[in-house]
């Protein structure tokens, strides 16, 4: 373990340092709600097409069925993830998140790091990947996806994903049994931040939410993608895709959804997130996928060098 | 002269699950491989580590065995036409033998001219033909292969090295932009990569980079070092063969620790804990010398013992944080009574298209009762049963079981243990889900087995009212296993169930008590009935009975399975006596002439018609077998009976110009047909 214990924000910076030499942008967290780091824009709509794209966010994510009131140690309304989305993936990705834990004081001699199996699958968004979970003494530290499918579209370049639990591996670096009793940084502990939302949050999803309003939003928020999607607009499209989501998310922590009718609603948000993806793909070819052109760009100079 | 051949796929960590059977298929692979191209060796040795797949070639042949032969072809006035041109015949020929017609020559024999050629091939060496190696990368099969970079071709993870040596020299197959050298990876984080100078020296050469390539000798290492953990402590563990598989299927070079954790857990029910550490971790669970569950655990780790304490106590803090989990649902769970969850399945679907779990239930009870009816159940095990049904489903709704879903039915009898329901009910929520897989353990007591068999026919029956009804190839709901399940357990329990009987009334007792589509009497209730008697005939079959013997006891009109095994018994059991053939032969004559006559007449024998006394004593005989109640006694009366129906024929004329007489000896001979039928259609059988 390392000497002095690193804090959640100097982890964070030492993750966006390690991964901006490795060619990532540093992107801000997407500011629609959304249940992982996965559904920003910066992971699903640029892993489909053939444009390259490196970037690394802190995304903030909700999954209102986990909230406990902020009473248990490791279970919450809304936890962070830093995610990596890189394509083409790089060769030696593997090596290169190793690399990444020992910025962050673990050296893999001292530890036991496994690759385990686990192959992702996120049914309403139509993905499907291929991966393991990193274990770290034998915790899930992180989640690593070779992307095979997202939006019903084949990835090609394949896209990886590193997903890291930020509470799960701060708590194992600060050698914590709550996360609320992780430091953020600068000597704020993470209870001062959270720990209200986390029950505020928690009460409003299984006590107080609206489920007749909840379902006229769902209903909104699709009718408005839809409309959205048929002029091309493609990004505000995406955010009530979002919403339509978190939306749902709220309506399962409540109950409200039964089994029959969650698989009707699952169906309906994969139909959006195909639609996107696919008109996504044709607006950027339209412009040419501006991406691809810098890449031979930047190929060709550094040839010329 | 022979030489080794080492070939290794090396990759990105494989899914534990698939890394033995992955490099027996590359050995098999390359064992065809090597016949279809005439290569000879001693043997194949495998080596597997999660990041490898490697086969070594033993004493590999270093080229094909040469071809010098002369071939002897048609004659010539077939192989040429009268203008001297080749014919087809010719040119086939040659072509037979990788020649042209321009090779072939004439010669004489016995004073016929024949066209012959001349074969002379070097055999191909074996280092070119093992370049085709990369063929046999593009055609293995995985559960799950995956594209990567911008390629098509798909792997189970992505490819990144090969290493390819004949002895001492490299081959160098192709994959992508990979080609294969002599240069292998040793352990990710203790070792480093190796240059091998010879094939043989593979094994070695990993050693020292801590990985040990060899499955079973990984295995051994983990089995020993846990072994001297267990003694050390005194403690005992029970070796879970298929997680030690996976854990040996993990790791490159493995350490056994031990770790524990606080007591307290210990009140839970162990299945809890056992899951935890099991499922989740990938743990051995660890017992005292009474079998009691104890507060430690031993896993592996994918390393040596340098800074094992980190590990100890990351992975004790990792499975604390588990059990607290499981703790906590626990805590809540048991805050509320049965009926709180129990209430809460009204919303539960069991389908979409069928109805909620509550629905299931009270068919399910019906569906019991009327069993236990009919097997004249005990009165005690009758009202265990009801109060079963009316709660077997709830632990699907506690928080437990919504987290740990593999706690299905075990959770279930605790709780109902804890909310005061008797042992029998407990137990009978367990056992419901029983047999969990085709030839997994059947429910131990009555109320348990009853529940599992209504339940499952409840599932049958309403499936295929809905219309999903399996396909060979298409079975998402398991109903075969449903099927097989009832079987066994009626088997086992000795429960006569005549299913052509008893479905229809069963849909009939259904009928208006449940929203639940049922099938339509006189169709699909048989369309049920079979699809059960494929099951007996997969129990037949699994348990060694002789094909025609299954297919006669299937062809009879006996429906139910108890009966139907008893037969196949008693078929297999005398199936090679001497007596049998001609036993057989006689009753399959009288099912012949019935079907041959085609009587569809009363069975009724009136003996003021017999003409003579080997009527009287067929008549008699058959009489005495009618209340036979064993078919192994039955079989025994047919011996005995036997040259009484050859008499029989040898005396009488069975199609009597009389009609009378004739339908009266028809009639005789369709009750002894009857008899026979209970064994089954015995001209199934084969017989010498």
């Amino acid at each position: 373990m390392a000497e002095k214990k690193l804090n959640i924000q100097d982890m964070i910076m030492k993750l966006e340092k390690f991964w901006s030499s490795k060619g990532c942008m540093i992107m801000p967290s997407y500011d629609v709600e959304k249940g992982a780091g996965t559904m920003s824009p910066y992971t699903f709509l640029r892993a489909v097409g053939p444009e390259p794209w490196a970037a690394c966010y802190v995304e903030p994510s909700r999954r209102p069925a986990d909230g406990r009131y902020g009473k248990n140690p490791n279970r919450l309304y809304q936890h962070h993830q830093f995610q990596v989305v890189i394509k083409p993936a790089p060769e030696d990705i593997q090596q290169y998140y190793l690399d990444s834990l020992r910025v962050l004081g673990i050296e893999p001699l001292e530890h036991d790091i496994r690759f385990v199996e686990d192959n992702w699958e996120n049914p309403s968004m139509g993905c499907a990947g291929v991966g393991w979970e990193v274990w770290l003494d034998g915790m899930e530290v992180s989640q690593f996806t070779y992307f095979q499918v997202v939006g019903e579209l084949d990835v090609k370049p394949t896209m990886s994903e590193i997903t890291y639990g930020i509470e799960r591996l701060a708590s194992y670096i600060q050698d914590v049994n709550s996360v609320f009793d992780l430091v953020w940084g600068n000597g704020v502990l993470y209870r001062d931040i959270f720990k209200e939302p986390e029950y505020e949050h928690s009460k409003y999803a299984f006590e107080e939410s609206n489920q007749d309003n909840l379902l006229k939003l769902f209903d909104l928020y699709e009718a408005t993608a839809k409309r959205l999607l048929s002029q091309n607009l493609v990004h505000p499209a995406y955010d009530y895709i979002l919403k339509c989501s978190h939306t749902f998310n709220l309506l399962d922590a409540r109950g409200a959804v039964s089994v029959t009718e969650r698989a009707g609603y699952l169906s309906r948000i994969r139909d959006l997130a195909h639609q996107v993806a696919v008109s996504f793909v044709e607006e950027r070819e339209k412009r040419g996928f501006p991406l691809l052109k810098n890449a031979k760009n930047k190929k060709a100079g550094l040839e010329n060098d | 002269m022979t030489k080794d051949y080492l070939f290794e796929i090396g990759t990105e960590e494989m899914p534990a699950h698939v890394v033995s059977r992955s490099v027996k298929q590359l050995a098999d692979r390359t064992r065809k491989f090597l016949k279809e191209n005439g290569l000879k060796f001693k043997d194949i040795k495998t080596y597997s580590t999660p990041r490898r797949l490697t086969i070594l070639v033993e004493d590999l042949a270093e080229k094909q065995k040469d071809i010098d032969k002369v071939k002897k072809g048609p004659a010539k006035k077939i192989a040429q036409d009268a203008d001297g041109n080749w014919t087809k015949a010719a040119q086939g020929f040659a072509r037979g033998q990788g020649m042209t017609p321009d090779d072939i020559y004439f010669q004489e024999l016995k004073g016929t001219e024949y066209a012959y050629v001349h074969v002379k091939k070097e055999g191909k060496k074996a280092s070119d033909i093992l370049l085709g190696m990369s063929n046999i990368i593009k055609a293995m099969t995985f559960p799950t292969k995956m594209r990567w970079d911008s390629n098509d071709f798909e792997f189970v993870r992505p490819i990144h090295w090969l290493v390819s040596l004949f002895g001492s020299d490299v081959i160098p197959v192709k994959i992508l932009d990979i080609t294969a050298g002599r240069k292998t990876q040793g352990h990710r984080f203790l070792g480093d990569s190796v240059v091998l100078a010879n094939a043989d020296d593979y094994e070695d050469a990993l050693k020292d980079q801590f990985v040990i390539a060899d499955a079973d000798e990984r295995k051994d290492m983990i089995v020993h070092q846990m072994n001297d953990l267990v003694k050390k402590n005194n403690w005992k563990i029970k070796l879970d063969k298929n997680l030690l598989e996976e854990v040996t299927n993990l790791v490159e070079y493995p350490t056994v620790f031990a770790g524990s954790f606080d007591k307290k857990y210990l009140k839970m029910p162990k299945e809890v804990l056992i899951t935890s550490m099991k499922d989740n971790q990938r743990y051995f669970e660890v017992y005292d010398q009474d079998d009691n569950l104890i507060n430690h655990f031993i896993a592996v780790r994918n390393g040596n013992k340098d800074y094992l304490d980190n590990v100890i106590s990351g992975n004790e803090k990792v499975l604390v944080a588990r059990l607290d989990d499981a703790q906590f649902f626990y805590d809540e769970d048991r805050k509320y009574p049965l009926s709180h969850f129990v209430d809460r399945l009204q919303n539960v679907s069991f389908h979409d298209k069928i109805g909620s779990m509550a629905d299931k239930m009270k068919r399910v009870r019906i569906i019991g009762d009327f069993l236990a009816k009919h097997w004249k159940l005990q009165d005690q095990a009758v009202k265990d049963f009801d109060r079963a049904s009316e709660l077997y489903k709830f632990d699907l709704v506690t928080q437990m079981v919504g987290e740990f879903s593999e706690l299905q039915g075990v959770m279930g009898m605790h709780y109902a243990r804890l909310a005061g329901e008797n042992e029998e009910v407990s137990v009978a929520i367990k056992e419901h889900y029983m047999p969990a897989t085709s030839e997994g353990p059947l429910p131990e007591t009555t109320v348990g087995s009853l529940l599992s068999v209504a339940d499952k026919l409840d599932t049958i029956i309403t499936f295929f009212g809905a219309g999903m009804i399996p396909t060979s190839s298409n079975d998402p709901y398991a109903l075969r296993r449903n099927a097989y399940g009832i079987v066994r357990i009626l088997l086992n329990q000795k429960w006569s169930l005549p299913f052509n009987e008893a479905l229809p009334e069963m849909v009939d007792l259904l009928k208006g008590k449940t929203p639940a589509k049922l099938p339509k009497a006189g169709t699909q209730d048989e369309e049920i009935a079979s699809f059960i008697r494929d099951r007996i005939k997969q129990y037949l079959q699994k348990n060694k009975f002789k094909y025609d013997i299954i297919d006669a006891v299937l062809a009879s009109s006996q429906q139910d399975p108890i009966q139907i095994l008893a037969a196949a018994n008693v078929l297999q059991l005398h199936h090679d006596d001497d007596k049998f053939t001609p036993v057989v032969e006689s009753l399959t004559r009288i099912d012949n002439i019935l079907k041959k006559a085609k009587f569809k007449g009363q069975a009724k024998v009136d003996k003021s018609l017999f003409e003579n006394n080997s009527e009287n004593e067929l008549y008699a005989g058959v009489e005495n077998l009618q209340d036979v109640v064993d078919l192994a006694d039955l079989y025994e009366g047919f011996v005995q009976l036997q040259p009484v129906i050859d008499q029989y024929f040898d005396t009488n004329m069975i199609m009597d110009k009389d009609e009378r007489i004739r339908n009266n000896r028809l009639a005789q001979l369709s009750n002894v047909s009857e008899l026979a039928d209970r064994l089954g259609d015995l001209s199934k059988l084969v017989i010498k």
